[in-house]
């Protein structure tokens, strides 16, 4: 029986980047001296999880040394060994590593073994390390196995599956492959329990097996293989020549005595290192001479693409909720189809009743639909401890992170997209605002800065804030630097607002100094161009020597827009709600022509460029004159224009369809949708638009 | 029709024989027959309205809804350089999948008719000489004769796919 181990392969990377993320929250939980229980609990079992993962996939490389971790995480766990910062520390360090290996394995690419082999080799130091009380216990283990293996040349392996091991999914198969990889290996099959033919069940194991596998093989690498089956079948496992049973117990409980045995023979630890010394060498080699099953070259291509795709886990409530919901409207369908057979008058008010159901029910449909693909937002806070943490300590500040509202959901592509912002603006925050503790003593603050994140709902938007109690921003430093930098001129009068905009120009850094962390100068601006591009906007609140606030306002999700549908002739477009600032009937005196191609509307004290949609998009008007139809003014990338268009028809939430995946994209155009006719109408893109109506005026001049 | 019939089963009997049969839908342009792969058609259906798509070429009539997804739909005659005729009754579109390099998509042809579907063995295709037609002979595949009548079999990947595209792209840079 052979599977295509591959296309577990994702299922396994999106799990194992989940445990890691897990062990490092955990971590960055953990109280030095005093570590929670269930918290390295957690951390010991995605360790644990991954280590099974890997090698079931052939990852040796990544079980080698998740198996470094593993030991040291179980020592904690044990209660053997202190929770230490330097223990911490190298833990989170291990955890990057691991991170590093898997993305270089799920990318076929080569790991960077230099660096895994130096924290494997500092994670090794730990666990033997003189000052712990656990590197006894360590080597003990590994000396109860090779002590026994020293008096024995083998070992025989008695491997009594319960019946039910193969729905489990395991394979004696692969737990014999497994073994015959580590020495010479023979295999007795024990078939007495095997039923009559008429009574067998093809689902059921009814055999067991007797195991002689010769040559030097620690039992930690043998009950390595069994670990997950380890509750499902009989294991014995006894070492050849030797007198005395060793069964997985009894090797655990001989570690446990021989740890003070080990202790009172100082002499003993030179042999036992050297036992260990000479282990290690031998267990590497065993991986490397292991043949890797690489996957056949063919296949990566695919793969690739596969990974491209993304998955999304879903809870199963969810999941629960939008079957019910179906289970609904096949009702309700059932029922309109019933009635709909022969319809006579009375039965009118039953089908309005139907249909309103039927309404209610596609709406709920679509919301739980929505709702799969909305996602907490602790997705993405959940680096920030982290972050926060190697910051504070790379900068020598001491900084409290408060995430609030980490439950609040928001749609998937959305969260992708505003990781990286959130990320540059927290280091902001804690780069340019909170200050070295000895200048927050001095300013009358307490030493640790804070940094809040919050995240919340508020109607059909995400709202983010961060929030420092660091030292504001200084507006007139802003102001100086950006006369500098030819931003703006030395005359010009701006507000609040409008100077901490400024920081949002590309090219604008204040920070005196150049940090690694943060003041490049690149990176605002960048910033609220990916939140434009979502659809959000970003503001700046500070007060100086007080802190400052950045609030970000997200659209719930891109799949669905609030639009404006406009006529032109005899098309419809959809405006989005969120780039229309006014619409108004057009007075002839006000608009005013230059050069007799451009038209210019006085709106108020400002004169905003007429944009004819029906020339930028070559349509047949109504009427050409401006009096007859509206100006809708909609802004994109902080410039406005006024669209002219023939009429305004109603506002509806749209479904966003893309014309790219049959066609491609479309200038002017950011997608289409179906109206309630079956209809399709196209979405504006404006600030395609905008740089559309320039081109046209260039050609026409 | 029992002609065409009998010829079916007996390029039926060649299936058995070698199975290097193709199955192709003809339909009607002009006065000219041409055929698609059957395996590439996702269905037929009858004229209706589209929403245009501003500053395209003129062939490309607009997108349409086909049970939620936006199809963009090609007229072949002005794809061609065909007189363009009035659409009728009988004008249908045939929605086709189209398989690019990197994805495939979903297009739809505006026809004069369809007509009928062939059994086509691929040792009677020919390659299409160099005809100077309008129709440039990089989106012929080959041609067949059925009955006495030759069928030009377009290459619809080429056709709908990066050529046209590229089309559109050039257009609109002029």
């Amino acid at each position: 029986m052979s599977i295509d181990m591959s296309q577990f392969y994702q299922t396994f990377f999106d799990e194992s980047f989940e445990g890691l993320e897990s062990m490092e929250s955990g971590l960055l939980g953990l109280d030095v001296g005093a570590a929670d229980e269930e918290t390295v609990n957690t951390i010991f079992r995605a360790a644990h999880s991954i280590k099974g993962g890997s090698a079931t996939f052939g990852f040796t490389a990544v079980a080698e040394f998740t198996h470094v971790m593993e030991t040291l995480l179980d020592e904690m766990r044990a209660g053997d060994r202190m929770v230490t910062e330097h223990a911490v520390d190298l833990l989170l360090t291990s955890v990057d590593v691991l991170r590093e290996m898997l993305t270089a394995v799920q990318n076929e690419d080569d790991i960077d073994s230099e660096r895994v082999t130096s924290v494997q080799k500092d994670l090794e130091m730990l666990l033997n390390g003189e000052e712990s009380v656990t590197a006894e216990t360590v080597s003990s283990v590994e000396s109860v196995s090779e002590e026994a293996s020293d008096h024995s040349s083998g070992w025989i392996v008695e491997f009594r599956p319960f019946d039910y091991l193969l729905k489990t999914g395991n394979d004696p198969v692969r737990l014999f492959r497994e073994l015959s990889l580590l020495g010479e290996y023979s295999a007795t099959v024990n078939t007495e329990n095997l039923p009559l033919f008429e009574d067998f069940d093809p689902e059921l194991s009814y055999l067991s097996w007797t195991i002689e596998l010769l040559g030097d093989v620690a039992i930690d690498s043998i009950n390595e293989i069994f670990e997950w089956v380890d509750d499902d079948c009989e294991l014995k496992v006894t070492a050849m020549n030797a007198q005395a049973e060793v069964s997985v117990e009894e090797v655990e409980s001989a570690v446990e005595s021989t740890v003070s045995e080990v202790e009172e023979k100082a002499e003993d630890k030179a042999v036992v290192e050297s036992n260990v010394q000479e282990l290690k060498p031998e267990k590497t080699a065993e991986v490397k001479a292991a043949p890797s099953p690489a996957p056949a070259p063919e296949k990566r291509g695919a793969k690739k693409a596969a990974t491209d795709q993304g998955s999304i886990r879903v809870g199963i409530d969810k999941v629960d909720a939008l079957i019910n919901m179906v289970g609904e409207l096949v009702i309700t369908q059932s029922m309109l189809s019933q009635l709909g057979e022969n319809i006579t008058p009375e039965k009118i008010e039953k089908m309005q009743d139907g249909l309103a159901q039927l309404e209610r029910n596609t709406r709920e449909l679509q919301e739980s639909v929505m709702r799969i693909r909305m996602l907490p937002i602790s997705f993405a806070f959940q680096r920030f401890p982290r972050m926060v943490r190697d910051l504070s300590q790379k900068l020598g500040k001491e900084i409290d992170l408060r995430l609030l509202g980490e439950q609040t959901e928001l749609d998937k592509t959305v969260m992708e997209k505003i990781g990286d912002p959130l990320v540059h603006l927290v280091r902001n925050s804690i780069d340019h605002g909170i200050e070295m503790p000895d200048d927050r003593e001095a300013a009358g603050k307490p030493r640790m800065g804070i940094v809040e994140l919050n995240a919340f709902h508020q109607g059909g938007n995400i709202v983010i804030e961060i929030d420092d109690d660091g030292k504001g921003i200084d507006k007139e430093v802003i102001r100086n630097k950006a006369i500098e930098k030819g931003v703006i001129a030395e005359t010009d009068v701006l507000s609040d607002e409008q100077i901490y905009d400024l920081i949002f120009a590309p090219g604008f850094s204040t920070a005196k100094e150049v940090s690694d962390v943060s003041g490049r100068g690149v990176g605002m601006d960048v910033v609220k161009r990916n939140i434009r591009e979502l659809g959000g906007t970003i503001e700046i609140k500070s007060e100086k020597g007080k802190g400052s606030k950045i609030t970000i306002r997200l659209p719930l999700t891109l799949a669905i827009l609030d639009g404006q549908l406009i006529r032109v002739g005899g098309d419809t477009y959809i405006v989005p709600l969120v780039s229309i600032i006014e619409s108004l009937q057009v007075r002839d005196e006000q608009v005013n022509g230059i050069a007799g191609q451009a038209e210019l509307y006085k709106l108020r004290d400002d004169y905003v460029p007429i944009v004819r949609l029906h020339d930028v998009f070559t349509l047949k008007p109504d009427s050409e004159k401006l009096t007859d139809g509206l100006i809708v003014i909609v802004e994109g990338e902080g410039s406005q224009v006024g669209l002219f268009v023939d009429d305004l028809l109603g506002q509806q939430q749209v479904v966003i369809k893309s014309l790219e995946t049959n066609f491609r994209p479309v200038e002017g155009v950011s997608g289409a949708t179906i109206l309630g006719d079956g209809t399709v109408a196209l979405i504006l893109d404006v600030v395609g638009l905008i740089k559309l109506s320039k081109q046209e005026r260039i050609k026409a001049a | 029709m029992t002609e065409a019939a009998q010829q079916i089963t007996e390029s039926d009997i060649g299936i058995e024989v070698n199975g290097e049969t193709d199955q192709f839908l003809t339909f009607i342009m002009s006065t000219e027959e041409y055929g698609v792969d059957i395996l590439r058609v996702q269905e037929i259906r009858g004229w209706d309205s589209v929403t245009p798509i501003p500053n395209c070429p003129p062939y490309i009539k607009g997108v349409i809804n086909l049970r939620g997804t936006i199809v963009p739909i090609v007229d072949l005659r002005e794809r061609f350089g065909l007189e363009s005729v009035e659409y009728g009754p009988t004008t249908v579109v045939i929605v086709l999948k189209v398989i690019g390099e990197a994805s495939e998509r979903i297009m739809g042809i505006v026809v004069d008719a369809v007509s009928d579907v062939y059994n086509i063995k691929s040792e009677d295709m020919k390659p299409a000489p160099d005809f100077g037609s309008v129709v440039s002979i990089e989106f012929v595949s080959g041609l067949a004769t059925i009955d006495e009548k030759m069928l030009i079999i377009l290459d619809i990947d080429k056709m709908l796919n990066s050529n046209d595209i590229n089309a559109i792209a050039q257009s609109k840079t002029e």
